[in-house]
């Protein structure tokens, strides 16, 4: 292997990681606020680089269904837990809340579409990805509400299978609405980055590592310098706690939920014109992401990092050494690391949570 | 009859004679649900007893299908040589694989239980002599005398016959030592090392079987099946059994059963229902399974058995008090020689403990002598639990020596402090709630028995258990309980956790008993039966020492006080002397003059 | 209450019984022909399975009743997991009593399914190619062409373009692995050098490093063994790292979708394929022309949309072989559709079958052979801006 090889390996890795990191910050921020590792993230990401591919079509996404879709199932469940409690008085306001509010987007895209259908041509590249991403925007939290509110005080055990079968559901829908064909859209970012050598890093792959950074960043000064981030973090700590002072935890929940949600959104729209996006993509991106949100200790952002961007550049030289075996290396190295960092992690003795029974 | 057991006999009989009322791909479907049950058996012991999640268990099943697939067809030998040699195969790669990853903790662990899986599957399509991806087929039936059981009614017998043997193997482990062992693991490593326990060695041991489990499973399905190739393997496929053993209540070995019986039957269900309603029929499996599984957690979290269970428990209510002594053993287990009154039993030198830059413990020394009450007081943050910690060696000293019984015991891990006569109790009680009475007594007696996994899972560990049931059962009357045996420990107010925490230390027959705030949350009478206690233990040569913030309490009780203040002891002697001393009071009260050198 | 009391083994096994009982249907009648379907409509292999199944609904559509009998078709999803496939073909054969098997969408599908067939000697016609043992293969016939049919014509064609050198880059599966060996096995006599065997998952997003060893290896011509739309990534990747040789592809490519992907990249790509592909191209005397042809024309009227790849005519291919033994077993009063002889028949009639012309090919099988055609199952064409262009 030449020096121009692993820049190239290296540069392609680090592309990757990027966007694993961005997908592992997702996860750790559902995780830390409800304890859920949240499976269907890398779904949600799908969705919305095949809404996008739909856009560039000139068609209607398919997305637009299954938002509806989880909106009507999220009101409906949201009234039923109103009647049950009594306090039929908010339904009205749950119905605006959980069934028209995700329709916005909808509306949108609709609206859009026919507008420009009719005229023949198609949505310009900046509005169509904004819309994608608003489009997306709902899933998580309607799905959320629906699937794994009810399971809030779950064991971690029970959270992890339920948010499985959340992404076995999802999937399947992406089945049916996307169809079983892969889709790329068009670069977001032309050209390319001359480096002395006559090495070319073009420019998606400039935009990516660019997006994770900023994103980084914002994540970090939000959680740190903004009451909402505090919040969220102190309903991580403590449901309880956070209760006593008057934090929702179910609104906070929501809250995460919501910057997943727009985190996959880009993540998906960023992914696209590289990678060939099908209804079953989401599943991989998921897995890596775990990987490297695990190797965060699925608290800390910067570890997070470190480990999706490593996961991504072991899985570039991997696939030089061995296309086949290249799961293999990474997991297998993966191993090491995680005694590595299990032996450095602060662990005060605790007590494995207790099973329903 | 009780119910419980006319129930299972009801059970048994019909799976024996489901085969007659089926048809044939029926039958085949509850060779599959067999096949499943037994790797949901080993995830029910392992992420339901254990505590740690595994996303691999298929891997396991692909080693043992592999294993036997290319014995009997590359080399032609027997399937039950294959056998064998699935089990040697899988029971050496979760050896080798547990002694790797198993110390890892929480999520760390559930993830490389995704790298291994993962990685095994993978390599199976890698490998020239496994047929690559195409798989190997034509594998042989098996056979049973002349019998061949290639028919699936001939080999259902079998699965079920095995799946009723491992689960009956597996009741048994879980209601021996061991068992309780492995129920305690949740409860954390400590709790484990305080009774002379090792939980990795536990967990390890739990991994096996699991492991061991599914090689069976992947056994039986090389020979039902007859053809392997490596997608069933994958970790899609551990995530089913995973699904399997949820679904079915993971508190129940009976939930492997049911969950593998309601994910199969399920998705067969939908797959026939879902043509008669609409020709893309499966395209809609995967969301309606997975919507129907979502509604089943919702509705009964614990699983179906968990919800059986609870039904179960209000029709037939288990009996509250009333239980019945176990018959008298002819041999109960041999008890230590406790020393002589007088004799030097715990010597601490110069101990110090630093965290950083804080000197937590600061270079003290004290003694023990056999046959006395030595209290151990001064203000909060003094020190005295990590003192106590490096004492019980439940934390390691930054330097210092701790003798105990005349052998330095410095730098040994906690259960060998343990088993040599050290039982403590814990400030923040360490109860198994799900675990009755006498089990969490028996657990104490932990280190005076020695029948492992295997000799409890075929039953020859009667006797023992008789014997460490009778120790139990003994030191529950001691305390009181001993009629409310069989309740659950999670159904006592915190007060009576404690004093059967002491219970439980009693159970190891130890020479020294340390009891960290054990009246912190009684009530006066309870105190006074406790200091009862005490005194009577006293009597018969127990040497205690306890940390206590009751000054009554503890003043009426001891036989010398130990006063520390800032990690550092600031005075010994007789309960009078210490109360009169001036720094003592100081320490409390604080001093009109402001603090008080050391 | 203690969880684990032996009363706890309440076994559902009892409830399971009753269960599989209810939902084990009655018994079908035995006057139609019941043909059973196992092909994978969800999971990676769906892009595959769901034109299979489409191209089987066409052939139904095309001829409904067969010597005077109706035929009824069942489909189940294996949900891309051959242990998933080997139990719908266990399904069909003793629930349904299908007369004849078929599928799949993925080789270690098909050996499941043929393994079922054998041991309830039920005959299966497999739509994708495979490879069998002689002594397993007495119950199974494949519609497909042979991997070496295909694969030699393409090296013909490199030899002929004056490629010294070839790499390969492919699936990390059976498939990847069938056109490897084709390759190997056809390139060696010809005095062509294979240089590399790498190899990619279907899911994974980019090929790199694959890619950047094949250039650096600096071959003549790059050979592809993907399927479907992931096999345009070794396409986009070598475009993109600036390869300027020739890329062969094979028929597992042809697939609208793989040019949509692939785009520009795929340009000038040669592949070998069934002439159906192309049937408007052929010359007027060719053997399959008319079969292609009606076949588009029944995909679109059942379907609704015209028929693009070449996956589903093997389905209809096989429909014909299947319509052809019958139709001979019926004629000759061979027994009732539906009993153990009627199958045994309709398998000794379709090893027998003579010139069966279908749209990829002209079908004859003999007794202990699984493929059934010849050279004129094959054609090489070309990519030309997304279009498929006869290239003889």
């Amino acid at each position: 292997m030449s020096w121009d090889i692993a820049l190239i390996l290296g540069i392609d890795g680090i592309a990757n990681g990027a966007v694993y990191l961005l997908a592992g910050l997702g996860l750790v921020l559902i995780f830390s606020v409800t304890r859920v590792v949240f499976v269907p993230f890398g779904d949600v990401a799908a969705f919305a680089a095949l809404s996008l591919a739909a856009f560039e079509a000139g068609k209607l996404p398919p997305t637009v269904g299954l938002v509806a879709m989880l909106a009507l199932l999220a009101v409906a469940a949201e009234v039923w837990t109103l009647l049950h409690r009594g306090e039929a008085a908010r339904i009205p306001r749950a119905v605006l809340g959980w069934g028209l509010l995700p329709l916005l987007p909808c509306a949108l895209a609709w609206g859009l579409t026919s507008i420009v259908g009719a005229g023949g041509q198609k949505l310009p590249q900046g509005l169509s990805i904004v819309t994608a991403i608003l489009l997306v925007l709902p899933i998580t939290p309607l799905v959320a509400r629906v699937a794994l509110q009810p399971l809030a005080d779950a064991s971690v055990l029970v959270l992890l299978i339920a948010s499985l079968a959340v992404h076995f559901l999802l999937s399947g829908l992406g089945l049916l609405f996307f169809g079983p064909e892969g889709f790329r859209t068009s670069p977001l970012a032309s050209g390319a980055l001359e480096l002395p050598g006559g090495l070319n890093i073009s420019g998606q792959v400039i935009l990516m590592v660019a997006a994770a950074l900023v994103l980084s960043g914002l994540f970090f000064l939000a959680f740190e310098r903004t009451v909402a981030g505090k919040a969220l973090r102190a309903t991580a700590v403590n449901r309880v706690g956070a209760r006593l002072v008057g934090i929702r935890p179910a609104r906070t929940a929501l809250l995460a939920y919501g910057c997943a949600s727009l985190l996959a959104g880009l993540i998906g729209v960023l992914v696209a014109p590289v990678n060939t996006m099908y209804y079953d993509s989401g599943f991989l991106i998921g897995l890596k992401a775990f990987v490297a949100a695990i190797i965060g200790g699925l608290t800390s952002y910067p570890l997070t990092a470190v480990g999706a961007l490593a996961v991504g550049v072991v899985e570039s030289f991997g696939s030089f050494f061995s296309g086949a075996l290249k799961d293999v290396i990474v997991f297998s190295l993966l191993i090491p690391v995680l005694m590595l960092r299990s032996a450095f992690a602060s662990h005060s003795e605790e007590e494995t949570e207790e099973i329903d029974a | 009859m009780k119910p419980g057991r006319v129930l299972l006999v009801a059970a048994v009989v019909l799976v024996a004679l489901a085969p007659l009322l089926l048809g044939k791909f029926g039958v085949s479907l509850m060779n599959d649900v067999g096949i499943g049950a037994l790797v949901a058996i080993g995830l029910v012991m392992f992420t339901g007893i254990g505590g740690a999640t595994s996303f691999g268990q298929a891997a396991f099943v692909g080693i043992a299908a592999y294993a036997t697939a290319w014995l009997t067809t590359a080399q032609g030998l027997s399937p039950w040589l294959g056998l064998l040699f699935a089990l040697a195969l899988t029971g050496a790669a979760a050896l080798l694989i547990g002694a790797l990853t198993l110390r890892l903790g929480g999520h760390f662990l559930s993830l490389s239980t995704i790298a291994w899986g993962l990685s095994i599957a993978l390599l199976f399509g890698n490998v020239e002599a496994l047929g690559r991806h195409t798989g190997l087929s034509n594998i042989p039936a098996l056979q049973l005398g002349g019998f061949s059981l290639l028919e699936p009614r001939a080999v259902y017998y079998l699965i079920w016959a095995l799946v009723g043997a491992s689960a009956l193997f597996c009741h048994n482990v879980l209601n021996s030592r061991s068992g309780r062992a492995m129920r305690a693991l949740r409860g954390g490593g400590i709790l484990l090392a305080s009774v002379g326990a090792d939980a990795f060695r536990v967990r390890l041991t739990l991994f096996v079987m699991a492991a061991l489990l599914a090689g069976l499973a992947g056994w039986l399905y090389a020979h039902a099946n007859r053809f392997v190739s490596p997608s069933p393997f994958d970790v899609r496929a551990s995530i089913e059994y995973l699904l399997m053993a949820v679904a079915g209540g993971l508190g129940h070995l009976a939930g492997a059963l049911v969950g593998a019986a309601v994910v199969l039957v399920l998705k067969n269900g939908v797959q026939d229902v879902l043509p008669l309603i609409t020709t893309r029929g499966g395209q809609f499996e995967a969301v309606v399974f997975a919507v129907l599984f979502i509604l089943l957690l919702q509705y009964a979290r614990a699983g179906v058995m968990g919800g059986v269970g609870k039904l179960w428990a209000r029709r037939f209510p288990a009996p509250r008090g009333g239980a019945q002594a176990p018959a008298t053993v002819a041999q109960p287990l041999p008890q230590r020689t406790l020393p002589q009154r007088g004799e030097q039993v715990l010597s601490v030198r110069n101990a110090v403990k630093r965290f950083g830059g804080l000197v937590a413990v600061n270079d003290v020394s004290f003694d023990v002598q056999a046959g006395e009450i030595v209290g151990l007081i001064g203000p909060n943050g003094a020190g005295k639990s990590t003192l106590f910690n490096l004492v019980t060696a439940t934390a390691p000293m930054t330097s210092g020596r701790v003798e105990f019984l005349g052998q330095d015991i410095t730098g040994l891990p906690q259960r060998d402090v343990a088993r040599r006569g050290m039982a403590r109790t814990f400030q923040h009680v360490k109860l198994r709630p799900q675990m009755s009475l006498l089990d969490n007594v028996a657990l104490g007696a932990h280190a005076r028995g020695s029948a492992g996994v295997l000799r409890a899972g075929l039953g020859l560990d009667r006797a023992e258990e008789a014997r460490i049931r009778q120790v139990a059962w003994q030191q529950l009357q001691r305390i009181g309980l001993a009629e409310r045996a069989h309740e659950l420990a999670g159904s006592l107010p915190l007060g009576t956790q404690r004093i059967l925490e002491i219970a439980r230390a009693l159970a190891a027959d130890p020479v020294l008993l340390v009891l960290d705030e054990p009246a912190a949350g009684l009530r006066r009478k309870e105190k006074q039966a406790l200091a009862e206690l005490l005194r009577k233990l006293r009597s018969e040569g127990v040497t205690v020492l306890i940390v206590e913030h009751d000054m009554d309490f503890v003043m009426k009780l001891v036989d010398r006080l130990v006063v520390v203040n800032f990690g550092s002891k600031l005075v010994e002697g007789r309960p009078a002397e210490v109360r009169a001393d001036l720094r003592v009071q100081a320490a409390y009260l604080g001093s009109a003059t402001g603090t008080v050198a050391a | 209450m203690n969880a684990f009391n032996r009363r706890g083994l309440i076994s559902a096994a009892a409830a399971t019984a009753l269960g599989i009982a209810a939902l084990t249907p009655a018994q079908a009648q035995s006057q139609e022909l019941k043909v059973g379907l196992s092909v994978s409509l969800s999971g990676p292999n769906s892009s595959l399975g769901v034109p299979y199944a489409k191209g089987m609904q066409a052939a139904l559509a095309y001829r409904p009743e067969i010597g005077g009998r109706k035929v009824r078709l069942i489909v189940l999803d294996d949900g891309s997991d051959p242990t998933a496939s080997g139990r719908n073909a266990r399904k069909l054969v003793d629930e349904e009593k299908v007369d004849i098997l078929m599928g799949s969408s993925g080789v270690p599908a098909t050996i499941a399914i043929s393994q079922v067939g054998r041991e309830s000697r039920t005959p299966m016609i497999g739509l994708s190619p495979i490879s069998l043992k002689p002594e397993e293969s007495d119950w199974t016939v494949t519609v497909a062409q042979p991997p070496t049919l295909m694969i030699d014509a393409v090296v013909e064609r490199m030899k002929r373009d004056g490629i010294k050198t070839v790499a390969f880059i492919g699936f990390t599966d059976a498939w990847g692995d069938l056109v490897y060996g084709a390759l190997t096995k056809a390139a060696e006599p010809l005095g062509i050098k294979v240089l590399t065997n790498e190899r990619y998952a279907r899911a994974d997003a980019s090929v790199a490093g694959q890619v950047l060893k094949i250039v650096a290896a600096r071959p003549d011509a790059v050979m592809t063994g993907g399927a479907g739309t992931p096999g345009a990534l070794p396409y986009l990747a070598l475009a993109e790292r600036g390869f300027k040789g020739k890329v062969y592809g094979q028929h597992g490519l042809i697939n609208p979708d793989f040019v949509r992907v692939a785009g520009a990249s795929a340009n000038g790509s040669i592949l070998p394929t069934g002439p159906v592909i192309v049937a408007e191209q052929l010359p007027d005397g060719s053997p399959t022309k008319k079969v292609s042809l009606d076949f588009r024309a029944a995909f679109e009227k059942t379907n609704g949309t015209p028929s693009t790849d070449a996956f589903s005519a093997y389905s209809f291919d096989g429909y014909l072989v299947f319509a052809d033994a019958a139709a001979r077993v019926l004629a000759a009063k061979g027994g009732e559709p539906g009993t153990p002889a009627f199958r045994q028949a309709l398998r000794d009639a379709i090893m027998a079958s003579k010139e069966v012309v279908g749209t990829h090919g002209v079908y004859s099988f003999k007794p202990g052979s699984l493929y059934g055609v010849d050279q004129r199952a094959r054609v090489l064409v070309q990519v030309d801006n997304g279009k498929w262009k006869l290239a003889p």
